[in-house]
């Protein structure tokens, strides 16, 4: 069936949206000044040589604009998100409520300690609790995403190194299938990184780790659900075997929400964990923020954690502000200009009081059990990459596609069709053709059931054979059919450059 | 007379003499999907058999090349980081990655041979 096309380029309600320099009327602007006083000019040579491109538009034009981009957003508020390691589930409004309180929401990093003390003691408080669920001897509040977390974690294990003398240990192990987070990280501190390879369970080899360390080697990150879904179950051998090489054993916490309330970080023998707390804890994230990264540290790392830090005076909370001095006598230093993301602190600690230890527990079950019911369910058509059950993500490869002409890709934009966001793709790497799926512990069955209804259909479309061009084709229904992706990577139009000769514009946008 | 080994991380080397021409394999190209940023070693730059030598990315995934024996970079293609399609294209010709100095050409020996890759190949699709 071909679409009628429109006059407007809108289809419907769906409505069409230029740049908001494209929709630009030199002199338009909502509010009249009055014409400007003559003056004598006093920039000399600095002085504005030319119009500096504002876009001219009324108001209505402006609030229309921000709308109608809104409107194009897909969040986990208008649907089901399972973007894999992503951890899109529901965040409860009444995180908004408590973060909205004057007292949270209206306070100054500047202002003196003595008028906030209340928020110190909610930083405090959120120690607390990670401390509490972890059994670690310190964290560190400040990392302001899980990636910040991780370098945290290994400035840390950076100057236990130096403060013993083990200075000649430039070597991180990696395994495989890590985020990319995990080597980027290493490499920014300025270690060397070893690939650890995967058995054919999906898990780290532990022989070949332990090959692996030698005198050189600082630390071993390990992801724990790992990216494949599955729990690393030698970790305590792990552990041994790294302490007993001189090493620290960083774990990457992204997947922390699958283990929360089961289990302590602590007794795994862990030196340094970083918590997505905008994941586990849920403040609603995606696009790039906001998070917060705050790392639990092993007694041995605790003395190097970074400042700012709170600290109790008494009765009295305070902050400790500077490297050196008192309880941050050998931090490393300062990684962010304040406390950390004290708005992200007040949503998680709201969610954990809201849900309770025994909350907690149950959700990390859920997303557990929802996992298993997707892996479960679509195994009837797809192919699932490793062996069940798993934790709170399911992984298919894509033999279930082999001979059909169809790949991973067309099957994510069809699913863009069926109104739902695509799964996670081509990651992990270990798996050939990946879909990566995290449904979290808020979706309902019927939420579910209409998903896996949803892929067991493009599963036996594709392996039916005739359906090729569909697949290809698709999206059929979003405001833009299938993008370039390959020549958005080769050639990007990263800004918007005035039109020379009044064509330049639509170019641009395209 | 040339000779052209390969490594199970898919790169291929022909040889002349001591000198080799470093790249990789049609299957890597096709499993990698369109290529779209190489990173190709700069001359003089020393690298071990195995070490990372050149960086690719593709739609789907970003990798190192490794290179298959240890010695110095003569030279890395140039023209490959304006126009890393020809990767895609050309995988065996035009779109190498480096020629390199080998410093022991006996390390040759531990790689395979075209049959041998071909079958390597096989065994994993």
């Amino acid at each position: 069936m071909t679409m009628p096309t429109t006059a407007s380029g809108n289809r419907g309600l769906q409505l069409e949206q230029g740049l908001i320099f494209e929709l630009n009327t030199p002199g338009m602007t909502a509010v009249d000044l009055p014409t400007a006083p003559k003056v004598t000019e006093r920039l000399g040579d600095m002085k504005n040589s030319q119009a500096i491109g504002l876009p001219g538009l009324s108001e209505p034009d402006v609030v229309r604009h921000y709308t109608r981009l809104s409107q194009k957003n897909y969040s986990i508020d208008s649907g089901f998100y399972p973007l894999g390691s992503c951890t899109m589930k529901h965040n409860p409004r009444l995180n908004e409520k408590m973060a909205r309180l004057p007292g949270f929401a209206d306070i100054h990093p500047f202002q003196p300690v003595s008028t906030v003390l209340g928020a110190l003691e909610l930083i405090d408080t959120c120690a607390a609790w990670l401390k509490d669920l972890t059994g670690m001897a310190a964290v560190a509040m400040s990392p302001a995403a899980g990636a910040h977390g991780e370098l945290c974690g290994l400035m840390c294990i950076k100057s236990a190194h130096e403060a013993n003398g083990q200075s000649h240990r430039k070597t991180i192990l990696v395994p495989e299938s890590a985020h990319g987070t995990n080597p980027a990280t290493a490499a920014l501190c300025g270690y060397a990184v070893e690939a650890i390879p995967a058995n054919a369970e999906g898990r780290v080899d532990v022989a070949a780790l332990k090959a692996h360390l030698r005198p050189e080697i600082a630390a071993v990150m390990i992801t724990n659900p790992n990216t494949c879904g599955l729990f690393e179950r030698d970790c305590i051998d792990i552990a041994k075997a790294v302490h007993d090489a001189g090493a620290y054993f960083y774990m990457d916490g992204a997947n922390y929400n699958a283990i929360v309330g089961r289990l302590r970080i602590a007794d795994l023998g862990v030196d340094a964990m970083h918590i997505n707390l905008h994941k586990t804890f849920s403040t609603p994230h995606g696009g790039g923020g906001p998070g917060a990264g705050p790392t639990v540290l092993s007694a041995k790392l605790a003395p190097f954690a970074p400042v700012p830090m709170v600290v109790k005076v008494g009765e009295r909370y305070d902050a400790e502000e500077h490297a050196g001095f008192g309880a941050a006598k050998q931090s490393y230093g300062r990684m962010k200009g304040y406390h950390g993301q004290f708005g992200v602190f007040v949503r998680a600690v709201s969610y954990m009081m809201a849900m309770g230890i025994d909350g907690l527990r149950q959700a990390s079950g859920d997303a557990v059990l929802n996992a298993n019911y997707l892996l479960a369910r679509l195994s009837e058509e797809l192919t699932p990459a490793f062996d069940g059950p798993c934790m709170h993500e399911a992984v298919f490869d894509d033999r279930f596609l082999k001979g059909t002409g169809v790949t991973t890709l067309d099957i994510a934009k069809a699913l863009i069709d069926e109104g739902v966001h695509p799964p996670t793709m081509y990651f992990p790497l270990v798996v050939h053709g990946a879909l990566l799926m995290e449904p979290t512990e808020t979706e309902s069955k019927a939420t579910l059931d209409g998903f896996i209804e949803s892929l067991l259909h493009l599963a036996r479309k594709a392996k039916s054979g005739t359906a090729e061009a569909d697949f290809k084709a698709a999206p059929m229904y979003s405001p833009r059919r299938r993008l370039d992706e390959t020549k958005a990577a080769r050639k990007p139009i990263l800004r918007w450059l005035p039109p020379a000769d009044g064509n330049g514009a639509k170019q641009a946008a395209e | 007379m040339s000779q052209t080994r390969f490594t199970k991380d898919h790169e291929w080397i022909k040889v002349d003499g001591n000198v080799g021409t470093v790249g990789i394999t049609e299957f890597a190209q096709g499993q990698l999907g369109d290529i779209v940023f190489v990173e190709v070693p700069p001359a003089g730059k020393a690298v071990k058999a195995g070490g990372e030598a050149a960086v690719v990315e593709s739609v789907k995934a970003a990798s190192e090349v490794y290179s298959p024996v240890s010695g110095t970079v003569k030279e890395g293609n140039s023209a490959l980081p304006d126009a890393p399609e020809t990767v895609n294209s050309d995988p065996r010709g035009k779109g190498w990655f480096f020629k390199i100095e080998l410093s022991d050409v006996k390390e040759l020996d531990g790689l395979m041979d075209q049959a041998a890759y071909d079958k390597f190949v096989a065994e994993l699709s």
